[in-house]
């Protein structure tokens, strides 16, 4: 049962229409970048879930650590004035 | 952070509703847990073919093969999606697989019965989906996010399945005297071990407890079981089919039916392999496994001499 090598896994990405980003749906296996697009085909638009495929093999894809959630994304908590209702305008300016 | 501080955060999250993405600090039981579950219905959904793979070639029409063909595929991609899910935990789509082949590791009972006649896929997509459905829908919401993502794909191509099998069934059963007799005698062979899916009773299930604690299961298995009982009695009763227990009975004051004693040593017979089908199955998927190896390997052969092709000529340019 030892096989030499396991087929790499790949990211599955897919832009399910004209205008929308292409959006990670899950991973699968296959040996090249051809099969991986085929076989995403084949397990993640059965039923008309896309109209273009991105895969990427896993290894490539750098992530953030998630202990450092803290630290990364916590400094945008408190700056409030990157939002428009921040600031305060007269009634009578309906829309800005 | 400390262990114990993690520990806090997590559980904190676990009552906030929030999901545990891969990768962040878990308990190594919520791991395990985790991937024996996800696994296990992993190796359902691939074993759950082969029954059904039985009738393919020999369905009815050709209505009902396309039909069977697009669920069973589904099935496959089912078993994709869950063991991609259970690969984000640090387990390899190698060791599950091993572990299947070895019959180390387990996946549901009902693919230990035979599917002997066409009305058995009938009654295979009407209750052995149907269960699945059951069970499915509440872990949209299990605590895992990549666990909680495949639910929600495969609930989605799931009701289809439960919809063939019953028409199957629907038109059996409205079919000749004969085809009639055929509905009920799959029905009757099918009831006791789909109600046997949602696994042993409350009382006796050794990991219901903390799985229902870290909302890796959010309903219970008696729960689930009289769910599912409530729903397909009046399903049975509208196809003029007869539920095979004598002890089936509305109960007014709990609002659901009253049901029979499961026979749990035939359970757990079943599940220690020593079912109508347990070597059979194993035995197929073995052979398939053998028989695909020189595909895996000449496909990854393949690959190799592509990519290194592709690099001599960007050298050369
Ligand atoms: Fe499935
Ligand atoms: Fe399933
Ligand atoms: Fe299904």
């Amino acid at each position: 049962m030892n096989e030499k090598n396991d087929w790499p896994l790949w990211e599955v990405f897919i832009r399910s229409r004209s205008g929308l980003n292409h959006k990670h749906v899950g991973s699968l296996h296959a040996a090249d970048a051809d099969m991986a697009i085929e076989n995403a085909r084949d397990v993640y638009t059965r039923r008309n879930e896309g109209i273009s495929i991105w895969v990427v093999e896993s290894k490539y894809v750098i992530a953030s650590n998630p202990g450092d959630e803290e630290s990364l994304f916590d400094p945008a908590d408190n700056k409030i004035y990157r939002h428009p209702t921040f600031y305060e305008l007269p009634d009578e300016v309906k829309h800005m | 952070m400390s262990e114990s501080s993690m520990l806090e955060k997590f559980e904190d999250k676990i009552k906030r509703e929030v999901k545990i993405e891969p990768r962040e600090w878990m308990p190594d039981a919520y791991r395990k847990t985790l991937v024996r579950q996800i696994s296990q219905h992993a190796h359902s959904e691939i074993v759950g073919m082969l029954p059904e793979a039985n009738w393919i070639t020999r369905a009815p029409s050709m209505r009902r093969k396309v039909a069977l063909l697009a669920k069973v595929q589904d099935e496959a991609g089912h078993g994709l999606y869950l063991y991609s899910a259970a690969e984000t935990l640090g387990t390899s789509r190698k060791e599950m697989v091993d572990d299947l082949l070895s019959g180390k590791a387990k996946y549901s009972s009902i693919f230990n019965y035979p599917t002997i006649t066409w009305a058995d896929i009938g009654a295979i997509g009407w209750l052995v989906d149907g269960a699945a459905i059951m069970n499915q829908v509440p872990l949209c919401r299990t605590s895992y996010g990549p666990y909680a993502r495949a639910m929600v794909r495969i609930c989605k191509e799931e009701s289809f399945h439960q919809r063939q099998g019953y028409e199957i069934m629907l038109t059996l059963a409205q079919g000749s005297e004969e085809q009639k007799a055929m509905a009920q005698d799959a029905l009757d062979r099918w009831w006791w071990p789909s109600l046997m899916m949602f696994g042993p009773s409350d009382k006796d299930s050794k990991h219901s407890a903390q799985s229902m604690a870290w909302k890796i299961k959010r309903k219970s298995n008696d729960e689930l079981r009289q769910n599912f009982v409530d729903a397909t009695v009046p399903q049975a009763r509208l196809i003029g089919l007869t539920i095979p227990d004598p002890d089936l009975k509305w109960n007014e004051e709990r609002g659901s039916y009253d049901f029979g004693e499961i026979d749990w040593e035939e359970f757990w017979n079943v599940v220690k392999g020593n079912g109508p089908c347990n070597k059979q199955r194993l035995d197929a998927r073995n052979k398939a496994h053998e028989e695909g190896r020189w595909v895996r390997e000449a496909a990854l052969a393949f690959a190799e001499k592509q990519a290194k092709r592709k690099s001599e000529k960007e050298q050369v340019a």
